[in-house]
């Protein structure tokens, strides 16, 4: 199959490319050296460029993503601008160009471009008020010669966007995603569009690796050179892409991009708000799914400890039907889930009514677009003042991200104070065996189990509330 | 063409000392700025080099067997040291860097190349490339070097003691207190966000082109015609741009650039070396991790009145520069402090990890952060604030370094200190801070102000010259080239504005040209931040060559003496008839129809600067850059996360050339030197030698969460320094080491969690983790007083 899409507004189609190949090599062989490789793993953000996207507002909107950790395939069918595209003409520069070079936002320029991208998505985010600075629009860039300051002087002073193709452009409806059949090389490559063409492709399939947004598996490609005879993207199965709010629960598709789960509920669940802006990256979470972080079923993925505080569910799918089950059942080893063959996770259900007090806590190296240590997810039930239930959901401190099931049993039933967190405590010492490795010592990681419940305590409560 | 002997009206200064953006930023915006890498999709007929990696610290090799991988598709050949037709070692400072070594001598070390018609295939085949190793007991840490007396180097010294004393014993005797003290400084990766590349091809004539993205052209020239057998005149290097430098690509480019024209001589076709960001940050040297031991006697006061120091370098496998670096960090233990009575002693460790090397500051850092270790236990131990500990002992008029240069403008360090302390409000904010810290028993505020004190020249003195080539053309046009090379930290820029000043003509008149060796010859490293002074006299010495020479021309055509005669915006004219101003470029044609040679070389070295290694004496920098920083932060005492809260800075950089260049690269080295002392960290696997962090997901750079919040910036106003281009000091590298306020500030933090705590032991990077422990500590230790009172 030819590959086919729109780059800087000019149709591109393109044959024979093995699967495998992130879209940032293909740019790359083919000229448009503008973009960079600074690391291939979605930290530095050099590799940035947009897609054109619906929002979950319906609207239309740029997207910017890393663009190393985009199979060349899965972009078939869509729109994309990079940084050679943005400006009108050579001596008319777009005017986060003009703004990066008045501000000295470059020095060796490596990463100049992707910052622009990122910046260029966000002149023009819907929804922008004017003055408003969202320095999440540019954490998943790194620069290592500016120190930050003129690019994020910048972002600052980016004014209301001007009346121009970009802006015209926004006016009109997205590429829907389309479906795709791909081989190259021997690798096949498919891109159903609906659940039931996802099942038949596994059935095609079955040893098929199955990628979600990405941003794990073309990390695996680019670093470990991993090797599949066949993949199949879930990033454009309709029935996966959803979320619905009733009375007794939120529900969220496994293959929604996380920073569109975070614009959906924004405000509505406060432990998630916490969440977001310390998950990785918006160029990560622009592609990422709370379906893959959940399958991937690493102990330090960082949506597992919150989600556990919440009490969520996993809604799983295969060819014969559907079946739900806590999500502390759902990990059962190390990266490893409780799916059968040929079953997908479909949807995260999170119950109502939500936690009284529901707080993410995540000990890192890096505040922004790090990988924890420890994360700690708490969620509290309260009735006058009393725990009526508690979840408190760990990351990396075990094989799997885990729930200090004795610690919640100490608390529930008793007043949320000082005293009631002195008899949980001891129970949270030693209750988990932890690790040393590059990101902090077992000992360490140990303190952090008890010491995150004394700082939810502290955070919570004042002083005289915390001795009542 | 003879000189006059009246003296020229002198250039006007229009765009020296102009805040203008770098001179690529346009192309750096619009992606249009090429780097070694992107020159690839451009070139036909490409072969992609990959390495073969041994997996063990230290092994005999026993055998390379890569009959498989030459099977596999796309495989155009493997190099071994059997295709080496000159000398198979790259080592820039002695020769013990083979290329294909028989002794694998740090975790991941290259053996072989593989060569193939695309990265992908390379890559594949390398891991089918079968080697046997025999593993031998590696040295993986500086005490275990130390107990095995591994080292590099004899041991370097500098003693300095006053006249009653015979010994550095007797001058800590003497003192009324004294403390001992170790510290561990982590090592840094450079992270320049384009990592190691070359291309390399035989160009039309049979040239051997080098593409490198390297700090040093000659030198990798050098170094590629030595593995060819080649006289440097077969090799010419070009360095286009980097993306970014930080030091380690001042001789670690050369090994892959050498690999590559290796290949393109044994094949016949282009071939790259590119490192991704993996095998970059496992095969390429960083900044040195350092031991420091000390022993320091002082009085009730806190004044400094002995240091005994010594201080070991973790070198990695080979010398590199080792050797200047532990120089440099010797020279820089004083920071800015008076060593009255001092011996400062040094030695290079051997260890089976990386070859360590230049990076931004150059042992400078290393060597600070020992003394104002020092002076922080000092303070802790006499009761006194730190601040008024370091301000008692800071370098005044009169005062000499204790390897005998006397510090010029020494009074200038205390006038930064004071208007710092004044304009960043330390004494409010000292009140404010304790209020705080008062009222939050789990979140505490640290701040702390420190000095920095930077020697700028070369160490090595025969480094110390530069120089250019300037074309200009009979159309007024210009083509500008000089010897250094552009990493990002503006050089290029400046040279424009030197050379249009010189010349009296817009920037857009002159055109910098690529950095290559068949330009200017023998140049020298761009490195210790003197790129603008060595290569900015030399282009403005070329440059005035040349307008000496169409002053005689136009004096002739406006009938006037030479030395009346102005360039300006582009126009020349006698002085006070500007309205018969001819333009610059008639004027260059006019000189051209008369015969007069339009192109001159320009050259300058520094002058007066030695150095005796043997006595420890000398006067090894041409002058010294200061500056200042305050540095606000809040700890987490829960987890030992922390944020920097709010910034001040005032540094020296004299005249500014080019104030927003100079603004970033004491912003960029300021936020530089945070990652270094706070987040980033090296982990080698203590079992394996494994580089454990080894790339951007396990290795934390600063991300835009450490830029302070506030961060107030000044450039210290009216500093001209004679005898350096235009006034200007040089700026790479001294504002890394403001970043020690940073780390002195957390320390600041982490003593409000105690009540006066008699010692504050805090890490090397200050991770969280370590912060916490440090944190832990102190209130510990506040609980035992508590407990002995009882």
């Amino acid at each position: 199959m030819t590959i086919r899409f729109r780059l800087n507004g000019e149709p591109i189609e393109a044959e024979g490319v093995d699967p495998h190949v992130p879209l940032l090599h293909f740019l790359r062989d083919r000229g448009l050296t503008g973009t960079k490789e600074g690391c291939a793993e979605g930290e530095c953000g050099a590799c940035a460029v947009v897609v054109v996207r619906r929002g979950p507002d319906g609207k239309t909107r740029f997207s910017p993503i890393n663009s190393c950790l985009v199979l060349t395939p899965a972009v078939h069918g869509q729109e994309l601008w990079t940084v050679e595209g943005l400006a009108d003409a050579p001596d008319a520069l777009h005017p986060v160009q003009a703004a990066m070079v008045e501000k000295g936002g470059s020095q060796c320029g490596y990463c100049t471009p992707g910052f622009v991208m990122s910046l260029f998505a966000e002149y023009y985010r819907p929804g922008r008020a004017p003055g408003e600075v969202d320095p999440e629009a540019i954490s998943g860039n790194l620069c290592r010669c500016t120190g930050y300051r003129p690019i994020r002087d910048v972002l600052v002073e980016l004014g209301a966007p001007r009346k121009d193709r970009h802006a015209e452009r926004l006016g009109a409806p997205a590429p829907a995603p389309e479906p795709a059949a791909h081989e190259a090389g021997g690798v096949a490559f498919r891109r159903p569009t609906t659940l039931a063409a996802l099942f038949e492709a596994l059935a095609e399939l079955p040893e098929a690796k199955l990628v979600a947004g990405g941003t794990d598996v073309v990390v695996e490609i680019n670093q470990r050179d991993a090797r599949f005879d066949a993949l199949i993207a879930l990033d454009a199965v309709e029935e996966l892409r959803f979320h619905e709010e009733t009375d007794d629960a939120i529900t969220l598709g496994a293959g929604v991009p996380l920073a569109e789960v975070e614009e959906a509920l924004h405000g509505r669940v406060p432990v998630l708000d916490e969440l977001w802006p310390l998950f990785s990256s918006r160029l990560i979470r622009n592609r990422a799914t709370l379906g893959g972080n959940l399958v991937n079923a690493s102990p330090i993925g960082d949506s597992p400890p919150a989600l556990l505080s919440l009490d969520a569910e996993v809604v799983l799918v295969s060819a014969k039907g559907e079946r739900s089950l806590p999500l502390a059942d759902f990990f059962t080893g190390y990266r490893q889930t409780a799916l059968a063959p040929g079953e997908i996770l479909k949807a995260v259900r999170i119950p109502k009514p939500l936690p009284s007090i529901g707080r993410f806590y995540k000990v890192s190296k890096r505040v922004l677009d790090d990988i924890s240590t420890v994360a700690a997810g708490f969620g509290l039930w309260l009735a006058d003042g009393v725990v009526t239930k508690a979840r408190l959901g760990y990351g990396g401190v075990a094989a799997t991200p885990v729930r200090a099931t004795a610690a919640e049993q100490a608390l529930e039933g008793k007043p949320w104070n000082a005293a009631t967190v002195a008899q949980a405590l001891p129970l949270l010492e030693g209750a988990f065996t932890p690790l040393t490795d590059h990101r902090g010592s077992a000992a360490y990681r140990r303190a952090m189990v008890p010491k995150l419940l004394e700082k939810l305590l502290a955070d919570t409560t004042t002083p005289a509330e915390a001795a009542e | 063409m003879t000189r006059s002997s009246r003296p020229m009206i002198p250039p006007k200064k229009k765009h020296v000392g102009r805040a203008i953006s770098h001179e690529s930023a346009r192309e750096h915006v619009t992606g249009g700025a090429l780097y070694t890498d992107d020159i690839t999709p451009r070139m036909a007929n490409v072969l992609h080099a990959w390495p073969v990696q041994a997996m063990e610290a230290h092994a005999r090799v026993r055998s390379v067997d890569a009959s498989a991988a030459l099977e596999m598709p796309g495989v155009a050949t493997v190099l071994t040291g059997e295709d080496v037709p000159g000398v198979g070692d790259v080592g820039a400072a002695r020769q013990d860097e083979p290329l294909f070594p028989d002794e694998v001598v740090f975790h991941g070390q290259p053996v072989a190349w593989v060569l193939a018609e695309s990265e992908p295939e390379a890559r594949r085949a390398a891991a089918a490339v079968k080697v046997e190793l025999e593993p031998l007991e590696a040295i993986l840490t500086v005490e275990d070097a130390i107990a095995k007396e591994s080292f590099h180097t004899k041991e370097l010294r500098i003693v300095r003691l006053e006249e009653e004393h015979g010994a550095i014993e007797d001058a800590l005797k003497a003192s009324p207190r004294r403390l001992r003290g170790e510290v561990h400084v982590g090592g840094q990766e450079h992270f320049y966000l384009e990592s190691q590349a070359a291309l390399v091809y035989l160009d039309e004539s049979g040239q051997v082109m080098v593409h490198s993205s390297t700090q040093h052209p000659t030198e990798t020239q050098l170094i590629v015609a030595r593995v060819l057998g080649l006289d440097s005149h077969a090799v010419t290097c070009q360095s286009l741009r980097m993306g970014g430098a930080f030091g380690g690509k001042e001789v670690q480019a050369n090994a892959w650039a050498s690999v590559a024209a290796l290949g393109a001589w044994k094949t016949g076709r282009p071939v790259r070396v590119r490192l991704d960001r993996q095998r970059d940050m496992t095969l390429t040297g960083k900044r040195h991790p350092f031991l420091g031991r000390f022993e320091v006697g002082f009085d009730d006061e806190g004044h400094l009145l002995a240091l005994d120091v010594e201080l070991f370098s973790d070198g990695g496998w080979s010398l590199d520069l080792s050797k200047p670096v532990l120089f440099r960090a010797m020279f820089h233990v004083d920071n800015g402090y008076l060593l009255r009575n001092a011996r400062v002693r040094g030695r290079v460790c051997k260890t089976h990890k990386v070859s360590q090397t230049a990076f931004r500051g150059f042992g400078g850092p290393q060597g600070m952060v020992v003394i104002e270790d020092a002076l922080d236990r000092i303070a802790r131990a006499t009761g006194l604030p730190p601040e008024v500990v370091r301000a008692r002992n800071l370098y005044r008029e009169g005062d000499v370094a204790h390897y005998g240069q006397p510090i010029k403008d020494a009074g200038r360090l205390g006038e930064i200190w004071e208007t710092l302390a004044e304009s960043s409000e330390l004494a409010r904010r000292r009140e404010e801070i304790a209020a705080f810290n008062a009222a939050h028993p789990h979140t505490k505020r640290g701040l702390a102000i420190t000095p920095v004190k930077f020697g700028i020249s070369f160490t090595t003195a025969f480094f110390n010259q530069a120089g250019a080539l300037v074309l200009l053309y009979a159309d007024g046009s210009v083509q500008l080239n000089h010897g250094g090379t552009e990493m990002g930290q503006g050089l290029h820029t400046k040279m424009l504005q030197v050379a249009a000043d010189a010349l009296g003509v817009d920037l857009e008149t002159i055109r910098m040209m690529p950095t290559r060796t068949d330009k200017v010859p023998n140049t020298s490293a761009t490195a210790a931040s003197s790129g603008s002074d060595l290569n900015g006299q030399a282009v403005r010495d070329a440059c005035m060559a040349i307008r000496e020479r169409l002053m005689v021309v136009a004096g002739t055509l406006f009938g006037c003496a030479p030395e009346d005669i102005v360039f300006e915006d582009g126009e020349v004219f006698p002085a006070g008839r500007r309205d018969e101003a001819k333009s610059f470029g008639a004027i260059a044609k006019q000189a051209y129809l008369q015969r007069v040679p339009l192109f001159a070389a320009g050259y300058y070295r520094t002058p007066n600067i030695h150095y005796d290694e043997d006595a420890g004496v000398g006067k090894p920098f041409h002058y010294y850059a200061y500056g200042a920083a305050v540095t606000e932060v809040e700890v987490d005492g829960f987890t030992g996360q922390y944020g920097f809260r709010r910034v001040d800075i005032l540094h020296d950089c004299g005249d500014s050339l080019s104030p927003l260049v100079d603004l970033g690269q004491v912003e960029g080295g300021f936020v530089q030197g945070l990652g270094w002392l706070t987040r980033e960290e090296l982990v080698w696997d203590p079992e394996s030698g494994r580089l454990a962090t080894n790339g951007a997901s396990t290795y934390k750079l600063p991300s835009l969460g450490e830029c302070p919040a506030d961060f107030r910036v000044a450039l210290l106003p009216k500093a001209r320094e004679e005898g350096v281009i235009h006034g200007s000091k040089a700026v790479g590298e001294p504002p890394f080491m403001l970043a020690l306020s940073a780390r002195e500030a957390l320390r600041d933090a982490v003593a409000a969690f105690a009540d006066a705590p008699p010692l504050v032991e805090l890490a090397c990077p200050s991770t969280p983790e370590a912060v916490f422990w440090a944190v832990e500590a102190v209130k510990a230790s506040a609980q035992d007083a508590a407990a002995a009172e009882e």
